[in-house]
């Protein structure tokens, strides 16, 4: 043992060590607390260097953008809230917000239902299962735009296409797909519950485990069918994770972009534009910075918010 | 949901004399004479893999099949060839490729180092301000990388102070993806569950506060460290908006999205981008399937707090 050459501030007893931390340090050792109380600061240096630079500066110039007209060269004007009142008024951006808002529900919902469906098929210890269970998470790991653009070969518009070809084998389509505005939002949202169907089916899943057999075991005393048990036992039971996990899920799929960005770029005809393809295409296509920011602070308050009141209400909930 | 990072789901064990069938919500009979429940399954499992993995498997077909024609896509190659990949290589699909690799291996590494570190002083230490950096980095997490990308564009075109433009490196799409607050958080969680006594054990030996974080921290983390780095790898391979944003020029682009362009040139058929599409999918595949027991802890832990 090697106390008090050292010097540190370590002794035989864990207690005194903790409180010694805790700053409960005498006169003498003043100088080396401070040292000590460097070394947090140095551990974290480098995640808030990133963050500053990458996460809180682009936030805060998001900010000052939005109140200006962007003009390169010639040199920022103040607008005030003038960009925001453009964005509002902008028929492009009110179409988005519905597209966005369909979207991000439809799959959300969407993929709940699917991934419920599938953790019921999928529940169980057999080997064979947990083989299936791998298989069909697979979509889940793939990148966002590789999906894309493997689905918009799938859905190759021509009546010979793969998926319409698969589809006239059950009687149905062809279908437009992506290339028809009446079709494109729905294929799109298609992807969508396909890539996170699984990702919802593995948390379902862990909620399945976590029920008490003892329950549906009395619910077997009792002569219930198989539907009312699930309806009466196994929904009850999941109803937590589900509406967690679907406000959460909505309040993300505000946010979707590059899946839309690579299977329709928001065509046909806008009719699947999203916010952040608008933004997108404001911002880095026709160069229109200041509205372009003035929009993505607002997708920002508003996912911010909703997250907020769904933690709150959350905790609310779990204290009661 | 309440399950402390590091425990997977635990399965209830069947009290001895309950009947299989209410091992799951459905009822699913195990019995081996139950042929009908066993048939309806199996149809049923065929089906979701064929769904799920369908569109996957003919993404290797495509890839080695010589067809032009995208009304010709099907299961199995009718006629397999790499002739795809050379005329992808002329393409630069390699190249693409490469930034892909470097980017993602670089940004890892970067993720997972700050990732400890951070973590250690969040878990480890009490210090004035921490309870404002928690909020930092909660507040990093529930802002969308999509909602900054315009300004972080400017940003790395002339990083603030240091005057350097990130703009067309490899750099400026690792930088961003250096930190990132969910594995922060499971990091913190997981070295939280770790006994000080340990920790005083190695101080009363002696071990300054470095030898302490890599010698008895780190080693009994590398089960998070499992799940940060396949959700970190998987983050980082699924980057789109970033690497488009950062590229100067069609050279800096990552695989993922020179796909895309690949696409819309007329020359290529649908062969050659399922061909790169296959070579974006196959690391993903490789890390998820080494690492899924990890990958699969980590969604039942982390996605309730992200």
């Amino acid at each position: 043992m090697t106390i008090g050459i050292t010097g540190r501030e370590a002794t035989a007893v864990p207690g005194a060590t903790r409180s010694a931390r805790d700053g409960g340090i005498t006169a003498p050792r003043r100088r080396r607390h401070w040292g000590r109380s460097l070394i947090p600061w140095a551990f974290l240096a480098p995640a808030l260097l990133l963050f500053l630079y990458f996460k809180f500066i682009p936030m805060a110039e998001g900010i000052r953008l939005s109140l200006y007209k962007v003009q390169p060269f010639l040199g920022d004007i103040f607008v005030g809230m003038d960009n925001y009142a453009a964005v509002l008024d902008d028929t492009a951006f009110q179409e988005a917000a519905y597209h966005t808002v369909v979207l991000a529900f439809g799959q959300t919902f969407g993929s709940m239902v699917v991934g419920f469906f599938l953790a019921l098929l999928l529940e169980g210890q057999a080997k064979s299962l947990w083989f299936v269970r791998s298989a069909v998470f697979l979509p889940v790991v793939a990148a966002t735009a590789v999906v894309g653009e493997i689905w918009r070969v799938l859905y190759f518009p021509d009546p010979n296409g793969f998926l319409n070809e698969v589809l006239s084998w059950v009687g149905a389509g062809p279908s437009t797909f992506l290339d028809h505005p009446d079709t494109a939002l729905t294929s799109v949202m298609m992807v969508g519950i396909w890539k996170h169907a699984p990702y919802d089916m593995v948390l379902i899943l862990a909620g399945l485990a976590g029920i008490d057999r003892e329950q549906y075991e009395a619910s077997a005393l009792d002569g219930t069918t198989v539907f009312q048990r699930l309806w009466y036992v196994t929904l009850p039971a999941l109803r937590p994770v589900i509406t967690i996990l679907l406000t959460l899920a909505a309040i993300r799929g505000l946010r979707v972009f590059t899946e839309v960005y690579v299977l329709t770029g928001g065509g046909p005809a806008g009719a699947t534009s999203v916010w952040m393809t608008t933004v997108f295409s404001r911002g880095f296509e026709k160069n229109d910075i200041g509205v372009a920011s003035a929009a993505s602070v607002m997708l920002f308050l508003v996912t911010f918010l909703l997250t907020v009141i769904v933690q709150v209400w959350r905790r609310a909930r779990e204290a009661r | 949901m309440t399950t402390s990072t590091g425990t997977a789901p635990v399965r209830t064990r069947r009290k001895p004399g309950v009947s299989s069938r209410l091992d799951t919500a459905l009822g699913w009979s195990t019995a081996r004479n139950a042929y009908a429940s066993r048939a309806i399954r199996i149809v049923l499992c065929t089906l979701a893999v064929l769904i799920f993995t369908g569109p996957l498997i003919t993404v290797f077909s495509g890839a080695f099949d010589v067809n032009r024609d995208p009304t010709q896509l099907s299961v199995l190659p009718g006629n397999p060839t790499l002739q795809n990949y050379e005329e992808a290589a002329a393409k630069n699909i390699w190249t693409y490729f490469a930034n892909s690799l470097f980017i993602a291996g670089g940004a890892l590494l970067l993720q997972l180092l700050v990732s400890v570190f951070a973590a250690y002083a969040m878990a480890r230490k009490k210090f004035r301000g921490q309870a404002i950096i928690l909020l930092l980095i909660l507040t990093t997490m529930m802002l969308p990388e999509e909602v900054i990308a315009i300004p972080l564009s400017l940003v790395i075109g002339d990083l603030p102070v240091l005057q350097l433009n990130l703009r067309g490196t490899l750099l400026g799409v690792i930088l961003p993806l250096g930190a990132w607050g969910f594995s922060i958080f499971v990091m913190t969680e997981f070295m939280k569950e770790i006994p000080v006594e340990l920790e005083e054990a190695a101080r009363v030996d002696g071990a300054g506060e470095l030898r302490v974080f890599a010698r008895i921290i780190l080693p009994l983390c590398r089960p998070a460290l499992a799940v940060i780095a396949v959700f970190g790898f998987t983050m980082i391979w699924d980057q789109y908006l970033l690497p488009r944003i950062v590229a100067n020029d069609p050279a800096d682009y990552t695989l993922t999205v020179a796909l895309a362009d690949l696409r819309s040139d007329i020359e290529v058929g649908p062969g050659i981008v399922l061909a790169g599409a296959l070579l974006a999918l196959v690391p993903s595949l490789i890390v998820y399937l080494s690492l899924q027991k990890s990958f699969l802890r980590g969604i039942t832990t982390g996605a309730v707090k992200g």
